[in-house]
């Protein structure tokens, strides 16, 4: 086992476990938020669709690339802006308009 | 030398990711959490397009505008379209993450080693499956294909066997990654796979299935980050591969299923049996104008919304009844089924939307002491996580799911089209009660309805 592989594994098991401590405490009320917010940051594929697009060396690379680079874009734009917009609506009673 | 930082910037970026997962669990800092996540993707996407590796920046550039152009209409969809969104956004994250796969694949073979081929066959069938599973569940969503689940025979047979292919495929390119020949096919098998893995599925098991497609769309980027060599990549995947798993867990549990259950026990058939020895028992239905009289002499209202509700687009009326009820007098709460509308939270975010105050909106083992308190119990587009069946009746196919106990209200409205049942399919023991009015109607005609009795009546 190569030390890169037994390094990633360890990255994703204990990412995993802090992963399970801190969603497990995130109230039911923002699980909608919380998917979309997740969505936003699984977008960090973007990085390798950046370095595929970016190193240019074959067409389909290239191609596949961009493909890749747009979907990324669209999560993180689409995934961040949906979720400030929906916790702007939760307010407490005797705050907000009205 | 700034390529040299760029792992420095990654790790903040990572750092960044897990402050805003830390203070999205309360909401008076969740808005800090979206804006230390947007700080981390920037210093990510930064980081990124500073390594030398890159040779032109023209397709990012149209790649990102692109992006930016679909992404903005994307956010600014109703509330009520929220479940479908967030499949099509999981179907564009895992297509990201599969093309990657697919363009690493032919740059790289055949000088792959067995762990980083293993790592990419994961990414590429995580992927391709979940792209095609999410789009097949936004069909669903959006009502362009039925919702109720489609069964054959052999259905699961046929489901396991070609997963079985699809990773027999993937393993055999992992120990062989110069069989060029067979990757093409590998991913047609996992865009199949992801088609026919939802065709069974129903409407009220969306909750579930999407959440379990947002910890593979997580779990496709991990794997790719594994592919890369990335640390950034495996800790933002396993975050949100996590997160969708614990989600899918309380969806089950809130339907005392199993994962097996919901993926291949086809819930929500008519049975067709039952739906034949349906006797007539009588039900005491009011109108509108009786239902505000009731709820004139009440202390303590509960609301119980569900998925009839947004279709309904009711939510407003709702808002506009709770503002009435409270001006009153009258204390009105929200009881919130876990699988209540079709994806994790569904409601709150539409009740929020409408400026219905969160603190009003309960939790149900918070809200199931309260019922014997409540004069009344208003049941709005809810129907199978009311069934007083799933506490008492072993025969019941929801016996054991936990519900609300709206039948220990004192009196029990029931807001409904008709008397068709539930999307389990079976009859609601609930209707049939003493203590029970159903009050017949679109949603958000009769909850406007009782507003301008109340309004008018006073």
């Amino acid at each position: 086992m190569s030390i890169d592989l037994e390094l990633g594994l360890y990255v994703f098991v204990l990412a995993t476990f802090l992963g399970f401590q801190v969603i497990r405490r995130v109230s039911p009320l923002l699980h909608t938020p919380l998917m979309s917010l997740t969505n936003a940051i699984s977008a960090i594929a973007v990085v390798g669709s950046i370095l595929v697009a970016g190193e240019q060396k074959t067409t389909l690379s290239t191609v596949l690339g961009t493909l890749a680079v747009t979907c990324s874009m669209i999560n993180i734009v689409g995934g961040y802006l949906i979720t400030y917009r929906m916790l702007r609506m939760f307010k407490k009673s005797g705050k907000g308009k009205s | 030398m700034i390529d040299s930082f760029i792992p420095l910037i990654y790790l903040a970026a990572a750092v960044s990711f897990i402050l805003a997962l830390i203070w999205l669990s309360a909401v008076a800092t969740a808005r800090r959490g979206v804006i230390v996540g947007v700080a981390g993707m920037a210093l990510a996407v930064g980081g990124t397009l500073l390594k030398p590796e890159i040779e032109s920046y023209r397709w990012i550039a149209i790649a990102f505008v692109a992006g930016t152009a679909i992404g903005i209409p994307m956010a600014m969809m109703p509330m009520t379209a929220v479940p479908q969104r967030t499949a099509l956004s999981h179907a564009f994250g895992a297509l990201a993450a599969a093309l990657v796969g697919t363009a690493e694949y032919y740059l790289r073979t055949p000088n792959l080693d067995r762990f980083t081929m293993g790592a990419l066959s994961l990414e590429v069938l995580l992927g391709f499956l979940t792209f095609t599973a999410s789009l097949m569940a936004f069909g669903k969503l959006q009502e362009i294909l039925p919702t109720r689940p489609f069964t054959y025979r052999g259905q699961n047979v046929i489901n396991i066997s070609l997963l079985g292919l699809a990773a027999g495929a993937g393993a055999y390119l992992t120990a062989r990654p110069e069989a060029t020949w067979l990757f093409p096919v590998f991913g047609a098998l996992a865009l199949v796979f992801g088609v026919l893995l939802i065709i069974p599925i129903g409407g009220a098991d969306m909750p579930t299935v999407i959440s379990l497609l947002n910890s593979y769309a997580g779990l496709a980027a991990a794997a790719m980050g594994f592919v890369l060599n990335n640390y950034l990549l495996i800790i933002a995947g396993a975050l949100d591969g996590s997160s969708g798993f614990i989600l899918s867990v309380i969806m089950c549990r809130a339907m005392n299923r199993s994962f097996t259950n919901v993926l291949f026990g086809a819930f929500g058939q008519v049975q067709p049996d039952a739906a034949a020895e349906k006797e007539q028992r009588p039900v005491r239905s009011a109108t509108p104008e009786e239902a505000a009289g009731i709820l004139q002499a009440a202390g303590l209202v509960i609301v119980v919304p569900g998925y009839g509700m947004a279709v309904a687009q009711a939510q407003h009326k709702v808002r506009e009844l709770y503002d009435v009820l409270t001006k009153t007098g009258i204390e009105v709460k929200f009881a919130i089924h876990p699988v209540a509308g079709r994806m994790p939270g569904h409601m709150n975010v539409l009740l929020a939307e409408a400026d219905i105050p969160y603190d009003k909106l309960m939790e149900m083992e918070d809200v199931n002491s309260e019922f014997p308190q409540a004069d009344v119990a208003l049941v709005i587009g809810a129907n199978d996580v009311t069934n007083p069946a799933a506490r008492h009746d072993r025969g019941s196919p929801i016996y054991g799911m936990p519900i609300l106990d709206v039948d220990r209200a004192r009196t029990v409205m029931v807001v409904k089209r008709s008397m068709s049942p539930g999307f389990a399919g079976i009859d609601n023991e609930l209707y049939y009660m003493d203590r029970t009015l159903m009050v017949f109607g679109d949603a958000k005609g009769v909850v406007g309805n009782i507003v301008k009795e109340f309004s008018g009546g006073r």
